[in-house]
């Protein structure tokens, strides 16, 4: 067995019974159930955990909590995580871990962990089990409020878990919360983000400290999202160190944490220690350690009358030395004595005296821990008398109780919570029917002096080594630096220095750095003020804010009627949104290349058919539709006849496009638009927003039926042979069923409204179909066109047969800066309306501008494929920087039809440049190209009749 | 997470909502009676008060409706909502 040389023979709140074996930088250590990382390290001697990120100097355990700034440990086994403070990872059998000089490494493999989340409303939240927070709590659930008390520890108790008694009616509120039928107790619970209207997020640790013994059907954290009516924060204080040099050798340790160690966790984490005091607090750490059988050499006191507590110590033989302080330490790596002197005024004076020590407990005061309180939008006041920022007010429902808002005697603290609790509750709507019981804990009648404010003792040698931020390793002498360069306000040196910006945010370190400060400037600490304290409190880790939503859970799926057979059929998909979009159909052996090559073959040669069902779909109707889609759409509508297609286009306000699609005009009162695939959510939105805030007297409705139809396009010369095969009823020549015209007919015996629209410039239909009967459809097409070579074709081949014709992709080739002058397009926009949206801006002097950018096809030389957002120039050699910009290339493809490459382009003065060469530099090339009008294949249209 | 008091819904999480600017800006009557300068302002210009501000707010995860608050943009607080067509409520 691994020996705890600095194990107490008795006591703390450890499980004796339960050893758990460990390894830390590769030594093989034992610890106890109810040890955290470092108690157990402390107990087997370790006290060095690390070297700082900075200077590399040795550091050690500094806290016992989520303050700690020293020992960040990388957990290695059983699963890989970074920085977690050793003072907060309760010790599990197999912990494997080790120091971590400022970084950690994220695991490399996938986390096999589950994680979730909860949401909960009550009428008060506490955070915080204290002593202030069970008050708080108890007051409240008697009331028969809703109530939840979160704590991030796995026992009721607080800062009591640190002393030598702790009351049993700490373990008994929380069982009586536990019994409450409308209480909740969140142990091992973070409370990290305190948001707008009382909304709080918390992280609740499961099954973290079971190691690989956490049953896998337990998520390992729980984020919770509580809205509470009414919030009591009892979070309690923070204590700080003092700036003296040497102040950061390990050894050095915070006195309330080394008393914490001595009670709950029976491990003495020295031999022989020297206290460093501006106040009361420490004298308790002196004395349980004393008691615990640790030779406290002395308590160095900076206050000149310390008061009862020093008369305490010396009566237990305890050497006080008021009016002192520590100069320095010394030792290698670990602190062996400890100089100490006189300080009066500020000033050090009469001899030193070094006491050999190797353990050096520190208390410069308590900070209240405001971190929730200011993130609520609560303002922080400089209590003079407290040394600390304390809470002053806040808009939102929320009440601080105890130590949080410097109450620090038990007494005062249960009083403070139980007071805080009924009035939330009664505030939440509750009457504390029953008086509140009393207080059980006695008050002190010891003369208690005030605590000192001491931020800096001086010397003896400069300041370098004196430390205010341990883990940025930021010292008095980068203070002064930084003051001395001119920096006045607190958030600029916290910038500057780094101070307070490192994995603990400055819990131990911020107010000190304001004192620090406010004595450089000889200003008041109340004058500087503080840092903005934001979320999270505490770090979260990424999988745990993401809970279940990863992998096929990050985002909805949609596929159409179709996926099925575009999965048998070998399809590859891409997302288009957050649909899933075959992307084109290889057969053996092709690549990407040669299948788009054969089915762009297939539609402009024979007949071939795609999965159309993505398109967005709204039906209007009412008797104002037609009036309202003038509005909407640069062209005219409402003179659309019933049986027709058009095409349309719409801008926003501004006059650039927004989408584009077919209007059909099912009856007079009814149109079916189809809107870009990505954006149909965003034009039901934008459709609904007029309707609803600007035109409501328009009679008009609007519905997304995008599911409601699937849709299929049979596209290309031979396409009418099969469809004249399928609907017999359906007079399918040009002259009876003319361009841009719809029918209803039966297409394999399935009801059908058929549309002939065109996207590839072939002969085409669009049939649409209920979504139930889109496979039954599909496979009579692919029957009945087998002998013609029908081929299934995805988006890539739809968009190179587009792009051939210089039809532009919202959102591809155009970006919210493009007019439908632009792109060529003006003959979609009317003269005639008196208005429509984006009509005006058409009028404004920049659309009118002959140097716009515009749509334009470019013809490489060399049969290059060019890179989609590649930028134009002018010239074979590049001008010297800032190169002057032409344009930028929107789509590029390899042409079957043209025997070549091209590229769509927005180019300024694009229309201008028909006929000129331009370049596109791609690497350490510039590739000629030559501008020519968009459109390349078929420019007198002569194909749409087949 | 504001909660926000949908007139037609209730209290909801602001997640369900969608913003949409400033309120009380009309699309105008002839918008071809306006001079750039008019028009740039309708398009472009928003007031940024430190205090109570009228806006837009849609439903969008819910009823669906559009309507209007007046949030404090220094505290959050929403201190008036009200249906489209209604008068802006006198803060005081
Ligand atoms: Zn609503």
């Amino acid at each position: 067995m691994t020996p705890q040389p600095f194990r107490l023979p008795d006591g703390g709140r450890i499980s004796r019974g339960a050893p758990l074996a460990f390894r830390f930088d590769g030594v093989a250590y034992q610890g106890y159930r109810g040890d955290t990382l470092a108690s157990a390290l402390l107990a087997a001697g370790v006290h060095q955990t690390s070297t700082s990120v900075r200077l590399g100097r040795p550091r050690g355990i500094f806290t016992a909590g989520v303050e700690e700034p020293n020992a960040i440990v990388q957990i290695e086994a059983p699963f890989p995580e970074p920085m977690l403070p050793a003072t907060t990872v309760e010790l599990y059998d197999g912990l494997v871990a080790g120091g971590l000089p400022g970084q950690g490494r994220l695991a490399t493999e996938p986390d096999p962990a589950r994680y979730d989340a909860r949401y909960a409303h009550c009428d008060v939240l506490v955070v915080g089990a204290g002593p202030a927070g069970l008050a708080a709590a108890a007051a409240a659930a008697r009331t028969g409020a809703r109530v939840i008390l979160a704590d991030d520890q796995p026992e009721p108790g607080g800062s009591l878990l640190g002393t030598a008694e702790i009351p049993d009616w700490a373990a008994e509120t929380g069982s009586e919360l536990d019994a409450a039928s409308e209480a909740r107790v969140l142990r091992r619970t973070m409370v990290f983000g305190y948001y707008d209207d009382n909304y709080l997020l918390a992280a609740e640790r499961r099954t973290n400290h079971l190691g690989s013994q956490a049953p896998s059907r337990l998520s390992r954290e729980r984020i919770w999202h509580i809205r509470a009516r009414q919030v009591v924060l009892a979070t309690g204080a923070h204590e700080r160190s003092v700036a003296f040099a040497g102040n950061d050798r390990p050894g050095v340790m915070l006195a309330a944490a080394a008393r914490t160690y001595v009670n709950r966790y029976a491990v003495a984490p020295g031999r022989r220690a020297v206290v460093f005091t501006t106040g009361d607090s420490a004298y308790c750490a002196a004395l349980d350690l004393a008691a615990a059988g640790v030779d406290v050499a002395a308590v160095v006191d900076a206050r000149p009358e310390p008061g009862g507590a020093a008369e305490r110590a010396a009566r237990a033989g305890i050497e006080v030395l008021a009016g002192h302080a520590v100069t320095g330490t010394s030792g290698e790596p670990r602190v062996a004595s400890v100089a100490v002197r006189a300080l009066c005024a500020a000033e050090l004076t009469g001899p030193a005296r070094e006491f050999a020590a190797d353990l050096l407990l520190v208390s410069g005061g308590w900070n209240p821990v405001a971190h929730l309180f200011s993130q609520a939008g609560g303002q922080l006041r400089y209590d003079a008398g407290l040394g600390a920022f304390v809470p002053d007010g806040c808009r939102q429902a929320v009440r601080v109780a105890g130590a949080a808002r410097g109450v620090f005697d038990l007494p005062g603290c249960l009083a403070d919570g139980a007071e805080a609790g009924r009035r939330a509750a009664e505030d939440a709507g509750f009457t504390a029917a029953r008086p509140l019981p009393p207080t059980s804990a006695a008050g002190s009648a010891e003369r208690s002096a005030p605590s000192a404010h001491l931020w800096v003792v001086p010397g003896p040698d400069g300041f370098g080594t004196h430390f205010v931020d341990l883990q940025r390793d930021v010292t008095v002498a980068d203070l002064a630096r930084a003051t001395g360069a001119g920096l006045r306000s607190v958030e600029h040196l916290k910038r500057y220095t780094t101070a307070g910006t490192a994995h603990d945010q400055g819990k131990t370190s911020g107010v000190l750095t304001s004192g620090v400060i406010a004595q450089l400037l000889g200003v008041e600490v109340a004058e500087l003020g503080t840092t903005t304290f934001r979320p999270p409190y505490t770090p979260v880790s990424f999988a745990a804010l993401a809970g279940r939503n990863r992998g096929v859970l990050h985002d909805p799926v949609r596929v159409t009627a179709l996926h099925d057979w575009h999965l048998a059929h070998g399809a590859r998909f891409e997302n288009v949104g957050q649909w899933h979009r075959p992307w084109y159909y290889p057969r053996d052996g092709e690549d990407m290349a040669a299948a788009v090559a054969r089915e762009c073959r297939a539609a402009r040669e024979g007949v071939a058919f795609m999965d159309a069902s993505t398109l967005g779909k709204i039906d209007v109707q009412g008797p104002d539709a037609g009036d309202f889609l003038d509005r909407l759409y640069t062209n005219m509508i409402s003179t659309l006849r019933v049986g027709m297609i058009r095409y349309g286009v719409m801008c926003r306000a501004d006059g650039m496009v927004f989408d584009d699609g077919t209007v059909i005009r099912l009856a007079e009162d009814r149109f079916l638009l189809t809107t870009t695939t990505g954006n149909a959510a965003a034009v039901l939105d934008w459709m609904e927003e007029w309707l609803q805030t600007e035109w409501p007297d328009l009679r008009a409705h609007c519905t997304s039926v995008t599911e409601q139809w699937a849709t299929v396009a049979l596209v290309g010369p031979r396409s009418r042979e099969v469809l004249a095969g399928l609907a017999p009823q359906l007079a399918v020549d040009a002259c009876s069923f003319p361009f841009m015209a719809w029918r209803e007919t039966a297409v394999a015996g399935i009801p059908a409204r058929v549309c002939r629209i065109s996207f590839s410039g072939e002969l085409a239909y669009e049939i649409n179909v209920l979504p139930w009967y889109a496979t039954a459809l599909w496979e009579a097409l692919y029957e009945a066109g087998r002998p013609l070579g029908i081929t299934p074709y995805g988006t890539e081949t739809m968009h190179v047969l587009r792009a051939e014709k210089g039809y532009p992709i919202v959102g591809q080739d155009t970006d919210g800066t493009v007019t439908p002058q632009d792109l060529g397009m003006g003959w979609v926009v009317s003269k005639k309306k008196r208005d429509f949206i984006g009509k005006r801006s058409h009028l404004r002097a920049d659309t009118g501008r002959a140097d716009r950018k515009q749509l334009v096809a470019l013809l490489p030389q060399d049969d290059v494929l060019l890179p989609e957002g590649a930028q134009l120039v002018a010239g074979d050699r590049l001008a010297d920087p800032p190169v002057p910009m032409l344009g930028h290339i929107t789509s590029s493809y390899r042409s079957v039809a043209l025997g070549r490459t091209f590229a769509l382009a927005l180019v300024r003065s694009g229309r201008e440049r028909v006929g000129e060469r331009l370049y596109v530099p791609v690497g350490e090339e510039l590739i000629p190209v030559t501008v020519t009008g968009p459109v390349l294949y078929d420019p007198e249209g002569a194909r749409r009749d087949g | 997470m504001l909660l926000i008091p949908c007139p037609w819904c209730g209290p909801r999480d602001e997640a369900e909502f969608g913003y949409g600017g400033q309120a009380h800006v009309p699309y105008p009557e002839d918008p071809t009676a306006l001079t750039d300068e008019e028009w740039a302002r309708y398009l472009f210009f928003r007031n940024n008060p430190k205090g109570p501000h009228p806006e837009r707010w849609c439903h969008a995860a819910g009823c669906r409706r559009w309507f209007n608050a007046v949030r404090n943009t220094a505290t959050n607080e929403i201190l008036a909502v009200y249906r489209v067509g209604e008068p802006r409520p006198v803060i005081v």
